[in-house]
């Protein structure tokens, strides 16, 4: 057994544990002990997040680790088992906590001591931390702290995270726990015998129910008049349902269109750093390297910043007042008949927005399985970067249709891949759950906490620690995909083309000269500028890289051109459009709706002369563009979040597998029914 | 585990009407379902009242022990109960 005896004259740096139920005040108790000196990372190996921070315990720093809110410790969950192994010290890198905080929610008292009871058993030191004293008080019920901590057999500290009250009288009282061999309060050797195999359970509630009956004194039935009332219209069949689908498209919309003005300016912010260190700098591979490679890929990371902060403000908000649970509860029917947890219903929608919020957000789901089904299947919500690539292709081929008379084929086909999506995700969900992530049914069984005015200082304090963790370690992978893609489409430098391409530039020179003497307008250099953008893609190591996946996309109806550009969207889904105006000498500044892209892509032609674009043909990239993986920075967020590069990687194959299969299906199946 | 009384019936928490006043007789089974719900409190001898159900039906919402607990009817279906 460990004996931390103090020497004489020697601190040591000492290791608390933080633990306690989940919405007990256990999170904003650590945030106002260790202020913004806190560390987030995983348990190696796990998806268990390790939360430490530094805590200023009487004039030296104790580290404080914040253990995964807990019911019980009995070892049945990975959250469990870990808040076993740090208490134990049996996790590498993480010393022995000296003592342990218990969090104990006043308003709650008989189920948080349960865990408490089980912290006695592990023979380190505990100090109770009573929380929501105040709407303990409030709700008029009395308890008597010194007998409370008599018959439980531990000091026991009234706190306030939010008025700094106790801070100081549980720093005195750890002190004075430590390096005493703490007495077990609880005897449970041989209860376990006459109860059966639940025994134990059984005579911990029997201790805690005699002592909460000699220490408190509840005020009956006027507790919980206000949550309740609450309640009945928040839960109610029909209100309750409306209110919370008006809460999710609020959410939903105010990370589509509120973000969007940051996420603009940030791109603008970025382009002006690039053009400015592109005029300062010699021009250059250096320059190209810094400016394109490196500036645009950290602008593209730092581009989700402004929905992660405000996905994560939401979430937080919802959490903290409890209606999260609220909103679990209405949906669970529905998500578990697909086989999903009903907390699933948030990340899936915010998934319709980007996916990286999105999964970011399936934190709030405890079970693993639950989670990773989820997380793989949010790709599907069709992202708003998939937009773009919808709008050009309706608008080249499908404009102006009408399906039934009166209802625009243009609408019809985007709400087609929509649900084309979420019906996809909903099979592979299924599937999902009856194979590799097959496991017997985790119980759903759930708290509905009282309604709380959550504290802003945690919300805003989750809020920022969720963005810095994507910023570093998503955003390192995202980094270093750019600058490889940059290469990709940079290198070979078209110096050193051929002497074909050069020909081939020479004559459609050539054609450039002739058709713009007969229009007579069009100015030389743009063109120069064009073509040249145009024949570098070409003939870069990506422009290689679409020749040799012609022949694996030919039956899908695409071309090396489209093989390029399909190669260049995994940046970002969006790209496709400004790489399709690059290959088809349009420029990169075009977007998806611009009518000389549009006509450029009518006009296209394969290399054996037939048309490079037919409807169907548009069809099927749509197609495409639903399934497929195609973002490296949701790989490098389901990296981060599953801890493993093995679950990017499924995802990629899965997915892409599947648009290939359904594009091909689109494509030859559409070619056989004689459509073009 | 059988009630000792003949005259106080027992029934499942699923089948007990919203509002009445129970107390639960057993949890029967085994499993992680079981073990949580008697981690949260829901032992024999506790009192428990069921508050409402959710829109589609399940889950259900259960006072036990002065908070809110929130389970699925498959889940209630182990607790046997009496009024």
């Amino acid at each position: 057994m460990d004996t931390t005896s103090a020497k004489p004259g020697i601190k040591h740096q000492l290791t608390i544990a933080l633990a306690g139920n989940p919405n007990a005040g256990k999170t904003t108790l650590f945030n106002s002990l260790t202020g913004l000196k806190q560390k987030v990372a995983n348990y190696p190996g796990v998806t268990v997040e390790r939360k430490q921070g530094a805590w200023q315990l009487n004039g030296s720093a104790a580290t404080l680790i914040d253990l995964p809110g807990l019911y019980s410790l009995d070892a049945t969950s990975m959250d469990e088992r870990i808040a076993r192994d740090v208490i134990t010290g049996q996790i590498s890198g993480v010393k022995k906590p000296d003592a342990i905080i218990a969090v104990v929610d006043a308003t709650n008292l008989e189920r948080n001591l349960y865990l408490v009871t089980q912290l006695f058993e592990f023979g380190v030191p505990v100090v109770v931390a009573l929380t929501m004293i105040d709407a303990f008080e409030k709700q008029k019920h009395e308890i008597d702290i010194a007998k409370f901590s008599e018959l439980l057999g531990v000091p026991v500290v009234a706190v306030n995270a939010k008025s700094g009250r106790g801070r100081d009288e549980l720093s005195e009282t750890i002190h004075s726990v430590l390096a005493k061999q703490p007495k077990i309060p609880f005897e449970l050797n041989g209860a376990s015998e006459n109860g059966g195999p639940h025994g134990k359970i059984f005579a911990r509630y029997n201790f805690i129910s005699d002592v909460v009956q000699e220490t408190v004194k509840h005020n009956d039935r006027r507790e919980h008049k206000l949550s309740e009332k609450i309640d009945r219209v928040l839960t109610h069949k029909i209100f309750g349902l409306l209110i919370l689908i008006g809460v999710l498209l609020f959410v939903f919309q105010t990370i589509f269109s509120w973000a969007s003005l940051p996420m603009d300016l940030l791109d603008q912010g970025f382009g002006a750093i690039g053009d400015f260190v592109r005029a300062e700098m010699p021009p250059g591979i250096l320059t190209d390297l810094v400016v394109d490679g490196i500036i645009a890929g950290v602008g593209g990371v730092l581009v989700f910043l402004p929905q992660i902060l405000l996905l994560f403000l939401f979430i937080s908000l919802l959490e903290d007042t409890g209606y999260m649970a609220r909103a679990a509860f209405l949906m669970d029917k529905l998500m578990s008949r697909v086989g999903l947890h009903g907390k699933a219903f948030l990340p899936l929608m915010s998934s319709f927005a980007c996916a990286i919020p999105g999964i970011m957000a399936t934190r709030t789901i405890e079970n693993r399985r639950d989670r990773f089904a989820t997380i793989l299947i949010a790709p599907f919500m069709s992202c708003s970067a998939r937009l773009p690539v919808y709008t050009l292709m309706i608008a080249a081929f499908f404009a102006g249709k009408t399906v039934l008379g009166f209802v625009s084929l243009a609408a019809v086909l985007m709400l087609s891949m929509y649900a084309l999506g979420m019906l996809v995700a909903v099979a592979v969900a299924f599937i999902l759950k009856r194979t590799i992530l097959k496991a017997p049914p985790p119980p759903f069984i759930m708290e509905l906490p009282p309604y709380r005015v959550p504290n802003f200082r945690t919300v805003f304090q989750n809020m920022l620690t969720r963005a810095w963790l994507f910023v570093k370690r998503a955003g390192t992978v995202i980094l270093t995909i750019s600058i490889i893609l940059w290469a990709l489409m940079y290198f070979p430098r078209s110096g050193q083309t051929t002497a074909v391409s050069e020909a081939e530039s020479v004559s459609k020179q050539t054609q450039t000269d002739i058709s713009s003497q007969d229009i007579g307008s069009k100015d030389q250099s743009p063109n120069t500028e064009v073509q040249s953008e145009s024949d570098q893609l070409k003939h870069s190591f990506a422009g290689t890289l679409g020749h040799v996946i012609e022949p694996a996309i030919r039956p899908l109806g695409f071309d090396w051109k489209v093989g390029v550009a399909l190669i260049a969207s995994f940046a970002a889904r969006e790209v496709l459009v400004s790489t399709l105006s690059i290959i088809y000498n349009v420029g990169k500044d075009e977007n998806e709706q611009s009518q000389t892209l549009i006509s450029a892509i009518k006009d296209a032609k394969t290399d054996d002369g037939a048309p490079a674009w037919t409807p169907l043909k548009a069809l099927t990239l749509m197609v495409f563009f639903v399934l497929a993986m195609q973002c490296m920075s949701t790989l490098a967020i389901v990296r981060r979040e599953t801890n493993s590069w093995r679950w990017p990687i499924f995802m990629t194959v899965y997915m892409t597998g599947l648009a290939y299969v359904a594009a091909m299906l689109t494509y030859q199946g559409g070619t056989l029914l004689g459509f073009q | 585990m059988q009630n000792t009384s003949n005259v106080i019936e027992s029934l499942s928490l699923t089948n007990l009407p919203i509002g009445a006043d129970a107390r639960v007789v057993s949890v029967n089974g085994e499993g992680r379902v079981i073990r949580r719900l008697l981690e949260m409190g829901v032992i024999p001898g506790v009192s428990v009242k069921v508050i409402k159900t959710a829109p589609f039906g399940d889950p259900i919402e259960v006072r036990v022990r002065g908070y809110s607990l929130a389970m699925r009817k498959n889940e209630a279906d182990s607790i046997e109960v009496s009024i």
